[in-house]
C-alpha cells in the first residue's frame, strides 16, 4: 500500500515537473477529471484522485505479477514500468477521443462538448517530449515498486 | 485608405485595448493585433508588430482595398467593434477576449485564454483578408513555429510548453499572403527568417454573411479546441453580457460618465483577476519621444498610486475589487523584498520597493531586445524593470493612505496588517532623513525631495489616524516616536521645501524649481488648497511653468538625467483639475478636466503622456495611472460641486463621499 502511494506520487510528480519545465503539455489529473466534469478546477481534482487510485490499482496488478514470477527486483520492476508507459503512449492514447466524452477528434473536430486536445500517437500532441517523461516517470513507477516490494512466504 | 497602404507603426492613439483580466491585447483601427503577451499581461509576446512591424507577429483581419473605418466600445462593455467601409460593402468587425462568469465556467470546458474575432459583412459584398502569424518570444530568431494543420481542430502552432490554437470559418492556409507576408502587405518576408510561419486566407463574404475567427492558447496543459458558429455567438454575447453585469455596480453621478466609466473599464482590463493587482500599461517601451530611447515596461505594478486606485474602485461602487487590490497591496509589501541600493533588507526595516509583477515579485531583471527595432524605431525595446535598486519614500504614504481609505470604507485589518503598517511607520523613521529617487524614478541620482518628504509626513499621521480609531494598535512610546517624527517632517517640508524667495514649495530641498508632484501636496491632506496661501502659490508656479495647452509636464523637460525629450503627462494634467476642484474653483477644475479630455483617443483611453504640440499620445497604452486621475479628478470635481451647492460641507472626505 505505502509504496504503491509513494510510487503513484512520483510519477504524479514527474509528469508535473515535465509540465512546469515546458518540456510536454500532458496533464493526466485533467484529461481523467475532463472525463467527468466541464469545471476544470473540479477536473484537475477529481482527475488528481483518480489518477492517484488508478496508480494504487496498478501497484496491486505489478504486485500480481510479482507473486506469479517469484521475483521482485528494481529493474524488473522497471520492464514492467516500460511496458505499461509504452502501452499507454502507443494504444490508450490513441483511443482516447473515442472513449472520452470531453475530448475532441481531428477527424471531427470541436463541438461545445468535446473540445479537450486529442494526445494522438505515443501523445505527441502534448510535445515531443511527452513520450520520454512519461516512459521516465513510468520506469521510476516501477523500479520503486519493485525495489520495495516484498514478497510472500 | 487602401489596405495596402496601411502604415508599418500606426499611431499610438490608433489602438484600442481588450482583454480577460488576465492579459490584454492591442488591436488597430485596421483590425490588427499588433500586442498580445500570453499567458499573462507579463509574459513574452506573441504578437509584437508594434515593436517591430516585420519581426514581430500580428492577427489581423479586414476588407481588401479601400477602406474607412470607424470604431467604438459596444456600450459600457471592452467588446471592441470596427466598422470598415469599402466602395462595394460594410463590414463590421467585432473583437473580445472571452470572459464568463464562474457558475458559467464551471458548465463548461473552456480554453485558458481566447482571442475571439466575428467578421459580419452588413451591406454589399467585402473581400476580406484575414493572416495569423504568431511570433513566441517576442519573435527571436528561431522560436518562429510552424503552423501544423489539424484538419477538422484547425491550425496550431507550439513553441515550448505553449499552444496556440487558430479556428477560422475564413479558410485558411500556411504561408505568405499575395504580398509575400502574412502580416505585414507590401513587405517581403524576413531574411534568415521563414516566410510561412503564419496562416494567410481571402473569402468574399455578401451581406447577412458572417465568420468567426477563434485563437486559444493553452500553457503547460492539453488545449481546449473551442467550437465557431453559434457556440462562438453565444461566447461573444456572454463576454458582453459579463462586461455589462460587471460595469451596472457603478454608482456615478457627476460630470461625463462616459470617460469615467470608460476608464473604470480600462482599470478593470488592467487588473490581474488572480491576484487583485493592477498592471501600469499592458505594453512595454512604447516610446515617450518617437525614435527616443525612453522606452520602459510598464506590464508591472507601481505602488505610486495606490491609494487612489483603492478609492477609485470602492468610490464608483467595486468593493470587490477595491478589497482585492488592498489585498495585494498588503501581500506583496509583506513578502522579502529586495533591497535598494545602499540598504540591507531586515525583518524590521521592511523597505517597499518601487514595482512589483502581479503576484508580488521584484526581482524583474532589465534586459533590451536587440532584435527587435522598436516602435517606429524607437530603440531599446526593453523587458523587465529596474526600478528595483530604487529607493523612493513616497510610497510608504502611499501605502498607508490605502489603508486608511481602505478603513474609512470599511475595511477592517487583521493584527498582521497592523504589525506591518507598524514596521511600515518604523522603517520610514529610519528612513526619511536620507535623500531618495523621488516619484519620477530620475535616474540623476539620490536628492532630498519636498514630495517624498510629505509623503513619510502621511505615512506617520495616517497611521496615527488607524491607531486613533482603533483599526492599528501602537505602543505609547511607538505613537509618541511617531508624532515627534511626524512634527520634525512637518517642520522639514516647510522650512527646507519651501522657497521664500519663490513663495513656492520647490521640488527638493533647497532648490528653486517646481514639479508637478508638489500639485499632490493638496490632494494628499498636507494642506488645505482651499486656504493655504503657499499651495496656492504653488499651483500658480507650476501651471506657470510647466503647463502647456492645458496639459502639465511633470518636471521641467531634461531635468531628469536621460537622453531626449518627453511630452507632457497624462496623470499630471488631471492632478491640476483635481486641486482645482478641492481649492473650490471648481468651473476652473471642470474646464481643466474637459481641456484634458480632449486628448483621449476616439474610444477613451489616454497614454501616459500627450504630445501638447500634437495631442498625440505618447509612451505606454493605455495607462492605467491616467484614468486613476481621470476618476480621480472627476470624484473630486462631484464632490465640490456638492459642497458649492451646501457651502457648509466639510472640504475634506471630497475623495470618499458616495455618491
Amino acid at each position: 500500500m505505502l509504496w504503491g502511494f509513494c510510487a503513484t506520487a512520483v510519477l504524479t510528480t514527474c509528469l508535473a515537473a515535465s509540465q512546469g519545465l515546458g518540456l510536454s503539455r500532458i496533464s493526466m489529473p485533467l484529461i481523467l477529471g475532463a472525463a467527468l466534469t466541464a469545471d476544470r478546477r473540479r477536473a484537475n481534482l477529481y482527475g488528481f484522485a483518480l489518477h492517484m487510485a488508478n496508480g494504487w490499482l496498478f501497484a496491486v496488478l505489478y504486485a500480481l505479477v510479482f507473486e506469479s514470477l517469484h521475483r521482485a527486483t528494481w529493474w524488473l520492476g522497471a520492464i514492467l514500468g516500460l511496458a505499461q508507459a509504452l502501452f499507454i503512449l502507443a494504444v490508450v492514447m490513441p483511443l482516447l477521443p473515442y472513449v472520452h466524452r470531453r475530448m475532441a477528434s481531428e477527424d471531427y473536430g470541436p463541438n461545445p462538448t468535446s473540445q479537450l486536445e486529442p494526445p494522438g500517437f505515443l501523445a505527441l500532441n502534448y510535445g515531443r517530449h511527452t513520450p520520454a517523461a512519461t516512459i521516465l516517470a513510468h520506469l521510476l513507477y516501477g523500479a520503486i515498486l519493485g525495489a520495495f516490494y516484498t514478497l510472500s512466504a | 485608405m487602401p489596405s495596402d497602404l496601411i502604415p508599418a507603426y500606426a499611431p499610438i492613439c490608433d489602438y484600442a485595448l481588450i482583454g480577460d483580466c488576465r492579459t490584454a491585447a492591442l488591436v488597430s483601427r485596421w483590425g490588427s493585433v499588433d500586442f498580445l503577451c500570453l499567458p499573462r499581461f507579463d509574459s513574452p509576446a506573441v504578437f509584437a508588430a508594434l515593436l517591430d512591424a516585420r519581426r514581430g507577429g500580428r492577427f489581423f483581419a479586414r476588407p481588401v482595398g479601400e477602406l474607412r473605418v470607424r470604431r467604438r466600445y459596444l456600450d459600457r462593455t471592452n467588446v471592441l467593434e470596427t466598422t470598415f467601409e469599402t466602395a462595394a460593402g460594410v463590414l463590421r468587425l467585432t473583437d473580445a477576449m472571452s470572459v464568463a462568469g464562474e457558475a458559467e465556467r464551471r458548465g463548461e470546458l473552456l480554453p485558458e485564454h481566447e482571442l475571439l474575432r466575428c467578421l459580419e459583412c452588413v451591406a454589399g459584398e467585402v473581400e476580406v483578408e484575414v493572416g495569423c502569424d504568431p511570433r513566441p518570444e517576442w519573435g527571436v530568431a528561431g522560436t518562429a513555429p510552424a503552423p501544423r494543420d489539424r484538419r477538422a481542430l484547425g491550425v496550431t502552432w507550439e513553441h515550448g510548453n505553449q499552444l496556440l490554437m487558430l479556428r477560422s470559418e475564413v479558410p485558411v492556409a500556411a504561408g505568405a499572403g499575395p504580398s509575400g507576408h502574412p502580416g505585414h502587405p507590401g513587405q517581403s518576408p524576413l531574411p534568415g527568417l521563414p516566410g510561412r510561419q503564419g496562416v494567410y486566407g481571402r473569402e468574399t463574404l455578401r451581406a447577412g454573411d458572417r465568420r468567426f475567427l477563434s485563437l486559444a492558447s493553452a500553457t503547460a496543459e492539453p488545449g481546449v479546441f473551442v467550437p465557431l458558429g453559434d457556440a462562438a455567438a453565444r461566447r461573444m454575447e456572454r463576454s458582453v453580457r459579463w462586461w455589462e453585469q460587471w460595469v451596472a455596480a457603478c454608482v456615478y453621478l457627476g460630470p461625463h460618465p462616459e470617460a469615467v466609466v470608460r476608464s473604470l473599464l480600462t482599470l478593470k482590463l488592467l487588473t490581474y483577476s488572480p491576484s487583485g493587482a493592477v498592471i501600469a500599461a499592458p505594453t512595454t517601451s512604447l516610446p515617450e519621444a518617437i525614435g527616443g530611447s525612453r522606452n520602459w515596461d510598464y506590464r508591472y505594478c507601481w505602488l505610486r498610486d495606490a491609494s487612489w486606485t483603492l478609492t477609485a474602485f470602492f468610490d464608483l461602487g467595486f468593493r470587490e475589487e477595491g478589497q482585492a487590490f488592498f489585498s495585494w497591496l498588503l501581500y506583496a509589501t509583506r513578502m522579502r523584498t529586495a533591497a535598494p541600493a545602499g540598504h540591507r533588507w531586515t525583518p524590521r526595516l521592511r523597505i517597499l520597493n518601487v514595482v512589483y509583477d502581479v503576484h508580488g515579485e521584484v526581482r524583474l531583471p532589465e534586459r533590451p531586445l536587440p532584435w527587435l527595432e522598436g516602435y517606429a524605431g524607437s530603440r531599446p525595446v526593453r523587458v523587465g524593470n529596474g526600478a528595483v535598486e530604487q529607493l523612493q519614500l513616497d510610497i510608504f504614504g502611499e501605502v498607508a493612505q490605502a489603508a486608511f481609505e481602505y478603513v474609512e470604507r470599511g475595511g477592517t485589518l487583521d493584527a498582521s496588517e497592523g504589525r506591518l503598517l507598524r514596521q511600515l511607520g518604523e522603517t520610514v523613521r529610519a528612513l526619511w532623513r536620507e535623500p531618495d529617487d523621488g516619484i519620477w524614478e530620475k535616474r540623476s541620482g539620490r536628492r532630498h525631495h519636498t514630495y517624498s518628504k510629505a509623503m513619510c509626513w502621511v505615512a506617520l499621521d495616517k497611521l496615527l489616524l488607524l491607531h486613533d480609531r482603533g483599526a492599528i494598535a501602537l505602543s505609547a512610546a511607538e505613537a509618541s516616536a511617531f508624532c515627534r517624527d511626524r512634527e520634525a517632517l512637518r517642520h522639514a517640508v516647510e522650512t527646507e521645501g519651501f522657497n521664500q524667495r519663490l513663495g513656492t514649495y520647490v521640488d527638493v530641498f533647497g532648490g528653486d524649481e517646481v514639479d508637478a508632484s508638489l500639485l499632490l501636496l493638496g490632494l494628499r491632506g498636507w494642506d488645505d488648497p482651499a486656504h493655504s496661501p503657499r499651495l496656492a502659490a504653488t499651483l500658480a508656479a507650476v501651471r506657470g511653468r510647466l503647463e502647456r495647452n492645458g496639459l502639465l509636464y511633470r518636471y521641467p523637460p531634461g531635468a531628469d538625467g536621460i537622453p531626449g525629450g518627453e511630452a507632457a503627462f497624462g496623470i499630471c494634467s488631471f492632478w491640476l483639475a483635481e486641486l482645482l476642484a478641492l481649492a473650490g474653483r471648481v468651473e476652473e477644475a471642470l474646464a481643466q478636466f474637459e481641456r484634458v479630455l480632449a486628448y483621449a483617443n476616439d474610444l477613451g483611453l489616454f497614454a501616459e503622456e500627450i504630445d501638447p504640440q500634437t495631442g498625440a499620445a505618447l509612451g505606454n497604452f493605455p495607462q492605467a495611472f491616467t484614468h486613476v486621475g481621470l476618476i480621480s479628478a472627476a470624484l473630486a470635481i462631484t464632490a465640490a460641486t456638492g459642497r458649492a451647492r451646501r457651502p457648509n460641507a466639510p472640504a475634506a472626505g471630497a475623495k470618499g463621499v458616495r455618491l
